[in-house]
């Protein structure tokens, strides 16, 4: 009852913190220029029309039809005498459809709105025209496997270095495997990705750079091609677990219930399965729990260089549109990384109360 | 109760006697050295090996950083704001003076060329009289279906003296300059024109057919194919050795350009130059590049340096800042407590919860234009990077605000600012100093991958960052691997020493947690 009610209340905090941060950057990226519609030439009229659907400006009709304003030689409006522009019905190539802007907050609550139905608009300067929301849930998968593949793989073999070099604590193995484990974890992971990209794509031969995304996320194809991406980034997080792994047990082994457990008769193997693992596992458990929400988030980097398509790629895609960022991709990415990273810390937070019952979440 | 056998007050004198009765009476001295905290702490840092070496390799980068921008040839690394002329020499491999003919890192490269590549660089040697090809390692002669045999030839050839001729427009007084440089040295850089059969091809001085693969005469020698008429106005004493001309007949010579343009606006020649005799001519040294050049002719080492000195600067300034901003931010949020901290809290959560890469873009695309690249990203770094040097702070506070001594103060009247930064800050100075310096490699790396992800873009011809440079590289990986291993060891030696170095330190500064990781 008691871890019921804090879990509401983190979760209830983290909504807040989310709120707040979507807010602060949605007011940010609206108080940009927007790419003026004249740079869209003939798709100019459809992509006003959009953006009014978006609640983001507002066109001026008569009769259902958009009505344009005029320029004179000079390039100036052509206005009225009260100085209102003159607006008529058949937009000449020297016009323009003629809106006014909506106020950032109104904005913001339609943008709330229809984000919440999963519509986020379209892409204006990248992958003009399709559905950001769409773009984006086919690419998640790409990610999703990739990554899960990753972790798949990295933290049995991660315990399991931990594991050795901490019950070889001192000895060669143990130097070997923290020198190691030393460079692993500095070395940036781009840095293996060229190694990696050398030797097989270049070396070897083995692997083309890039990958087979014809059968869908969910393929062996897909897999198999992604094995230098893979491996790239395995390195940096077996190296990670087998840190982690290795500091906590060590700690561990040297406790008085480990001297306990042996003097009642276990032998060293049982006791440390028995004992030692468990309660190591007190804080390697939540990490591995981390580390499978920050999957969805993906390495910019890594699928950058691999061209994988998943959310990072999509995500430097369109910070890097030309002639500016796509900014409707901007958002949803934005509110998808931020979620990412609150929803990892909280569960983090909240499974340490749950594996260990001893540790009182919020307590004073 | 009164004792009349022991009246302290009136004790005869003579029941008195000196406890010592040597002359003098000393003091004694502290036979133990005294030794401060910081004393202490690097004694203990000091045991730690690997930290020390760890501390040696950053001392050295640094110095590379600081040292490195000076080292490079000056006109060389300027010259790119006046001309184009450095993409002739792109792709230049490594080389140290002292590894000549080692075959490591002596700017030779090993290559599989054709016949008629081979040819070329023969005819180089030939021509310029540098040495190109040093070693035939193999050759493989195969046959098509059409009976044709080509051959392979695994060369090691030197990738200073292979460096293309090239074709350059000169005006009158600049052909004269180069003239008279080439009579003061006899160093050939002005090479005669040639009736080019392989068009874009100026390396091949001799006639071939239209594929460029070479004619010889009877004994196996290259054909001259030059030009013999036109006007050249070649003064120079300098000639091929070959050349046909003579001071009786000067009109039997090679033709060294081809004079354009009339005598009222002045003659412009078009020349073909020789790279490496044209570089010893421009830039005044024989080139030599210890970590070779890129794909733009920038010489990599002051690039490096550059790149490096930037980031150094970059992360300590954010250092610098964030342990400001963090230290106030976190000590009042530790020392008051209570809703204070609640509310600070909160808005530092809020802050943290914005992933970096959006708070860079925001700031690069709020500011970049307005006040620049490089302040707007120490903007974004500082935005956010602050929570943490608050936090360990805040940590601090909590630890000690309770303890006696800050209570003694508090009794004796001190005010709060003066506790604070008086008397809690200096004890937990320690876990202050070991955040800060873990900083600068955590901000050089966040640098770095933003600038090879293209979405901060540092790369211009005057300054670079280490992440541009691995993005530039990465494209010529197959032909170039030079242009991104040194920026690659760089970020990688450094990424590795700050870890050890971090881990010394904090082991140093506080020994209750030595051993763990």
């Amino acid at each position: 009852m008691y871890i019921f009610k804090y879990i509401l209340k983190r979760i209830a905090l983290m909504l807040f913190v989310f709120f707040v941060i979507i807010t602060m950057c949605f007011v940010l990226v609206k108080m940009l220029p927007d790419m003026p519609a004249e740079s869209f030439g003939k798709d100019m009229e459809l992509i006003l029309t959009r953006r009014e659907g978006l609640g983001q400006i507002k066109l001026h009709r008569e009769n259902g039809q958009i009505l344009y304003v005029r320029y004179d030689s000079k390039g100036d409006i052509l206005r009225d005498e009260n100085g209102d522009p003159i607006l008529t019905q058949k937009g000449d190539p020297l016009g323009r459809p003629w809106y006014d802007r909506v106020p950032i907050l109104q904005q913001y609550g339609t943008f709330l709105t229809r984000a919440v139905k999963g519509d986020f608009g379209v892409g204006e300067t990248y992958k003009l025209g399709s559905e950001v929301w769409t773009i984006f849930k086919n690419r998640l998968p790409y990610t999703v496997v990739l990554n899960l593949t990753t972790i798949l793989i990295s933290i049995p073999l991660g315990l399991m270095l931990g594991i050795f070099a901490a019950l070889k604590k001192n000895k060669w193995q143990d130097h070997l495997i923290s020198t190691g484990v030393m460079v692993f974890v500095s070395v940036p992971s781009f840095i293996y990705a060229f190694l990696v990209q050398y030797l097989f794509f270049f070396e070897l031969g083995w692997f083309k750079a890039t990958v087979d995304v014809s059968n869908g996320p969910f393929s062996w194809s897909y897999i198999f091609t992604a094995i230098p991406a893979i491996l790239s980034m395995s390195f940096g997080t077996i190296a990670g677990f087998a840190r982690y792994t290795r500091a906590e047990l060590t700690e561990v082994l040297t406790s008085d219930f480990m001297l306990l457990a042996r003097t009642k008769g276990l032998t060293r193997a049982q006791a440390t399965v028995r004992h030692a693992m468990r309660n190591a596992m007190v804080p390697i458990f939540p990490m591995i729990l981390g580390e499978f929400i920050s999957i969805m988030s993906g390495s910019l980097i890594i699928e950058r260089m691999f061209t994988i398509p998943g959310v990072g790629e999509l995500y430097i895609g369109s910070i890097q549109a030309q002639p500016a960022p796509d900014y409707n991709f901007f958002m949803l990415l934005t509110i998808f990384y931020t979620f990412i990273g609150l929803a990892a810390g909280i569960v983090i937070d909240i499974s340490y109360g749950i594996i260990d019952p001893r540790i009182r979440m919020g307590a004073r | 109760m009164e004792n009349k056998d022991f009246n302290l007050e009136n004790i005869p004198a003579d029941q008195f006697q000196f406890a010592n009765t040597a002359e003098n009476l000393h003091d004694k001295k502290l036979k133990t050295k005294q030794m401060s905290y910081f004393q202490d702490v690097f004694n203990r840092f000091a045991k730690n090996k690997s930290s020390v070496v760890a501390a040696v390799i950053i001392i050295v980068l640094l110095i590379f950083a600081i040292v490195g921008p000076l080292f490079g040839n000056k006109a060389y690394v300027d010259s790119y704001r006046t001309d184009t002329m450095l993409v002739n020499y792109q792709y230049l491999k490594p080389r140290l003076p002292f590894m000549e003919g080692t075959g490591i890192w002596d700017g030779s490269t090993v290559l599989e060329v054709s016949e008629n590549r081979y040819d070329v660089y023969r005819g180089m040697e030939e021509e310029i009289g540098h040495p190109i090809i040093q070693e035939v390692i193999s050759t493989t002669t195969t046959t098509n279906v059409f009976n044709e045999t080509s051959t392979l030839y695994k060369i090691r050839i030197d990738s200073y003296t292979a460096l293309d001729t090239f074709l350059l427009t000169l005006t009158a007084d600049q052909y004269l300059e180069i003239q008279k440089w080439q009579d003061e040295t006899g160093i050939q850089v002005i090479l005669p024109r040639v009736k080019t059969d392989v068009v874009g091809n100026n390396n091949i001085w001799y006639q071939s057919d239209r594929k460029g693969n070479a004619k010889f005469d009877a004994d196996g020698n290259f054909i001259p194919s030059y030009y013999t008429s036109g006007y050249d106005d070649y003064t120079s004493k300098v000639r091929l050795e070959n050349d046909p001309w003579t001071e009786e007949d000067p009109s039997a010579g090679w033709r060294y350009a081809q004079r354009t343009g009339t005598a009222e606006s002045g003659y412009n020649y078009v020349v073909r130059l020789s790279a490496y005799n044209y570089f010893i001519y421009r830039y005044g040294f024989e080139p030599c590049f210890a970590f070779g050049t890129d794909a733009r002719g920038f010489d990599i080492f002051s690039r490096l340096a550059n790149g490096a000195r930037f980031s150094f600067m970059l992360a300590i300034t954010v250092s610098l800042i964030n342990l400001l901003i963090g230290a106030i931010y976190g000590a009042i949020e530790g020392y008051y407590g209570g809703v204070v901290d609640i509310v600070m809290e909160r808005i530092s959560d809020i802050l943290a919860g914005v992933p970096f890469t959006v708070v860079t873009v925001l700031f690069s695309l709020h500011l970049a234009s307005k006040i620049g690249m490089v302040p707007s990203l120490l903007f974004a770094f500082v935005s956010t990077g602050w929570i943490g040097m608050a936090s360990r702070v805040r940590m601090q506070f909590y630890r000690f605000k309770n303890r006696e001594y800050v209570l003694a103060a508090r009794t004796l009247g001190a005010s709060d600012a003066r506790i604070m930064f008086k008397h809690i800050f200096p004890n937990s100075l320690g876990t202050i100093i070991t955040g800060s310096v873990l900083v600068i490699p955590g901000v050089i790396f966040s640098e770095t991958s933003l600038s090879y992800l293209g979405i901060i873009n540092l790369d211009s011809a005057s300054v670079t960052s280490i992440g541009a440079m691995l993005s530039a590289g990465q494209s010529c990986m197959t032909t170039a691997p030079h242009v991104v291993f040194f920026p690659a060891l760089f970020i990688s030696l450094l990424m590795i020493s700050f870890n050890l170095f971090g881990n010394g330190l904090r082991d140093a500064f506080n020994p209750s947690t030595r051993g763990v990781e």
